[in-house]
């Protein structure tokens, strides 16, 4: 019954996202204020069906209502509660209604916070939106219905996926989702805009917060699901170049430049057919993701069971909004006519290299992750694209955007000069010269690209704190200092934290990657190994059961300079629904780094192959993830006092006279 | 011009992954290095208690063999063994059975209990000869011709119509 009812929201939800997806449009065209008045309730029609229907199948999950094939085939009754409603968009069904419900959820908010949109572009953005939920709609209720019966219903479903059951991973998707899909509201801005024909710096603001939110899921759900790889797979590893990781990035790195190109539309008027460019590409990216895991085109750790069938309508889907969207975008760029100008020494400019260097970025990662299928498809044998192919390319494009990264916040708007910046960096340089030529010659004379990362890193954190000692004018009046740094606006801090943060990752990355020391032994209990001056002594393994699996769990006492830190503990699993083996790496973060052990199979005779490591400051990835998050954060809360202003014409004026606190993102 | 290009990008995409959908491929599949090379050298104590052990020369009979990898725990063998025994009846084709990372007597349990298609037996208990032959799962079959040559690899089990659209026209070809 809960099932059917889930089943019958989707259809009507389905019809009213038909009915927002086209009269708002005939209103708009017609100049009909209560067809564009439509969209507003459709939306939030939409929005509360999708809930309604995602709470049966939550309901189906969490009472273990095997009568749903969807939860027969991806739940079991031993698996703990959070896993069973995990378990609800741990699958392609569930995951589909999951992006429904966003995609609905995000075009209420934009009805629900867009009060001051001119209501004919209120309900352009809002109709563009719902013929996204049409397509999301008919997908799941024509190819992967979730409330599918099974009758005879089993007695017990077959398990989700054990790799799945883990507190990472059960936010890892939906926080992706939340970027991927929120992503689509920046695109509707733009098609819609490109429907009116007319860019306006209004537009750039309207249109940053949203982006602004949906690339801080985007990050965050990355992050967790680099975190995640690393205490999971158990090879220390965090990121794979998979072309499903390659899915995810891409949109980040157009979320990324989207984000900057912005705000030179929003502060010059100029750049604005490239931002509406950004902005369709983006959101083409997040369902570039969603058909390569869907599709079987690929092979990857995070692909789907697929069908043809699917993969097929997804395409023609895809084909139909993107090579829409291009196409609309083809017809109409002429029109977007770029209206104020900058200096080539200014911070547009900066913002314009770093556009330049993201989006070339971006591309690299889309040649590299379908180069493999376009060699099969011209006949040429298989191959595969690996790591050191985007490590090369991220090295050779990073660089320069992490120096110019530095300049950028210190450049003055519209007509700036590098002279003046480049006194301000000095001290940046130097202490980025000093750090790598320090690392050179303690390492004698080796890891020439690690000081040269580490160089960077560094330069990127000290022009960060040189930005806010001269934003808050701490050396020429250093008395007021204190009050001009609580003066300061949000979005300036967020600004500081996202680009620190990004000097904090590439810190980690580089300290990491050169310094992990590994060994891989079989040691017997009582064994002691040493690895980077930390003393692993091997206690042996006990075994131990968990609610649905059992686990042998090993026991590794550290101590460095016979002083005891801490007891590691890594497991090795077997999940009895399905059966399947799952490493648990044990990991203890210090200061310095990471202790991380893995225990692997038994070697005979109570011995056991195991593998430690320290793994030096890697925890500055995702401490770095964490800074940009807070960064976006802030800087939304900032926004979101001046996007609440009444239309007319204090907006208006406020864009004309841009506030002092612009700075950011 | 450069408006049209992000249109003519997308085109050319859709294009490929139509391509790549409609045609009969499975992304898994890795096409194998090995075919045209004489198969990896080996030898192997025989499943059979007393028989003397598997080795390379006895792939060079001059006439084709298929080597069969499987295992008892692996359920898609059970799905092929049907087709083994009617290639090694129906066809008279010599088969090979390689038990992989399968000891002995669960091996031996699996063809009392299936019927035993394979004119000689192999134990590849480590698995060190599946790797030298890049086996990437069971079940995985190779058609070896006459002179001890690998022709082809069947990747995954023989079922529905694979054997006679994929594996038997191969055999032909030799034959």
């Amino acid at each position: 019954m809960i099932g059917e009812i889930g089943q019958f929201s989707l259809i009507v939800a389905l019809a009213f996202a038909l009915v927002g997806a086209t009269l708002p449009h005939v209103g708009a065209h017609r100049g009909n204020i209560r067809l564009m008045a439509l969209a507003d309730r459709a939306v939030l029609a939409q929005f509360l069906m999708a809930v309604t229907a995602f709470a049966a199948l939550t309901y189906a999950f969490v009472t273990s209502d095997f009568s749903v094939v969807n939860v027969a085939a991806n739940s079991h009754s031993l698996k703990p509660m959070l896993y069973k409603i995990s378990g609800v968009w741990g699958n392609h069904e569930g995951s589909l209604l999951f992006w429904v419900l966003i995609l609905t959820l995000f075009g209420a908010l934009v009805s629900w916070r867009g009060k001051n949109l001119p209501l004919r572009f209120r309900s352009r953005v809002l109709a563009v939106q719902s013929l996204l939920v049409v397509g999301f709609l008919s997908f799941i209720l024509f190819t992967s219905n979730p409330f599918l019966r099974l009758d005879p219903a089993p007695l017990d479903g077959s398990g989700l996926n054990p790799l799945l059951q883990d507190p990472g991973l059960a936010f890892h998707p939906p926080m992706l989702y939340l970027g991927y899909v929120g992503l689509s509201i920046a695109f509707s801005f733009a098609v819609a805009a490109l429907l009116e024909g007319e860019v306006t710096p209004l537009w750039a603001r309207w249109v940053r917060p949203w982006a602004l939110l949906a690339w801080t899921f985007l990050t965050g759900g990355i992050a967790l699901g680099s975190w995640w790889a690393y205490y999971e797979l158990g090879w220390g590893g965090w990121w794979f170049w998979d072309p499903v990781e390659n899915a995810s990035f891409m949109p980040w790195l157009a979320a990324t430049a989207l984000l900057h190109s912005a705000i030179v539309v929003e502060k010059r008027d100029a750049l604005k057919s490239w931002t509406i460019l950004l902005a369709i590409v983006a959101f083409s990216f997040s369902l570039l993701g969603t058909f390569l895991v869907r599709s079987g085109v690929i092979t990857s750790v995070h692909a789907f069971a697929t069908d043809p069938a699917r993969g097929i309508f997804i395409l023609g889907f895809l084909g139909l909004v993107i090579g829409g969207s291009m196409a609309l975008y083809a017809w109409r760029a002429p029109k977007l006519v770029p209206g104020g100008l900058f200096g080539i020494v200014s911070r547009e400019s900066g913002l314009v290299l770093n556009n330049i260097f993201l989006s070339t970025f971006a591309a690299v990662v889309l040649v590299g992750t379908l180069y493999p299928l376009f060699v099969e498809a011209a006949g040429a044998g298989q191959i595969t694209v690996g790591p050191p192919f985007f490590e090369f390319a991220a090295m050779i494009l990073m660089s320069p955007l992490i120096v110019a990264l530095g300049f950028g916040p210190l450049l003055s708007w519209k007509r700036g000069k590098l002279s003046r910046a480049a006194q301000i960096a000095f001290p940046a340089l130097v202490v980025a010269l000093v750090a790598a030529t320090v690392l050179v010659w303690k390492t004698s004379g080796g890891y020439v690209m690690t000081a040269f990362g580490f160089g960077l890193a560094l330069w990127l954190l000290a022009s960060v704190l040189l930005e806010i000692a001269g934003r808050i004018k701490l050396w020429q009046a250093p008395a007021r200092a204190l009050s001009r740094l609580t003066k300061s606006s949000r979005a300036q801090w967020g600004m500081s934290l996202a680009h620190g943060g990004l000097g904090i990752m590439l810190l980690g990355i580089t300290i990491s990657e050169a310094f992990t020391s590994e060994q891989l032994l079989v040691m017997a209990p009582g064994d002691t190994a040493t690895v980077a001056g930390y003393d692993f002594k091997f206690d042996g393994v006990a075994p131990v059961a968990g609610p649905n699996y059992s686990a042998v769990r090993g026991f590794f006492e550290v101590s460095e300079n016979g002083e005891t830190m801490t007891t590691l503990m890594p497991e090795d699993r077997v999940y009895t629904n399905p059966v399947m083996n799952t490493t648990e790496a044990a990991i203890y973060p210090l200061l310095p780094g990471d202790l991380y052990a893995v225990v692997g199979e038994a070697a005979g005779a109570g011995r056991w192959s195991v593998r430690l490591y320290f793994k030096p400051l890697i925890s500055g990835i995702w401490l770095g993830a964490i800074m940009m998050m807070i960064g976006g954060i802030l800087s939304l809360s900032d926004r979101r006092l001046r996007i609440g202003m009444p239309a007319g014409k204090r907006a208006v004026v406020s864009v004309k006279q841009p506030l002092q606190s612009e700075g950011a993102v | 011009m450069q408006r049209f290009v992000p249109l003519i990008v997308v085109a050319v995409l859709v294009m490929l992954f139509l391509g790549m959908m409609l045609s009969d491929r499975n992304p898994n599949e890795i096409d194998s290095v090995l075919i045209g090379r004489p198969a990896p050298e080996f030898s192997l104590p025989s499943l059979a208690e007393g028989a003397a052990p598997l080795t390379t020369a006895d792939l060079k009979t001059g006439e084709p063999v298929l080597v069969n990898f499987f295992a008892s725990w692996c359920v898609p063998c059970r799905a092929e063994h049907e087709n083994l025994m009617i290639l090694a009846g129906k066809y008279r084709v010599p088969v090979i059975g390689i038990a992989y990372k399968n000891e002995a007597d669960k091996a031996r349990g699996f063809l009392t209990e299936l019927g035993n298609p394979f004119s000689k037996t192999g134990l590849d208990l480590d698995g060190r000869v599946g790797i030298d032959w890049g086996v990437s799962g069971v079940p995985e079959t190779f058609l070896i011709d006459g002179e001890g040559v690998i022709r082809y690899r069947h990747w995954g089990p023989i079922v529905g119509s694979s054997l006679e659209e994929r594996l038997l026209p191969q055999l032909e070809a030799l034959q």
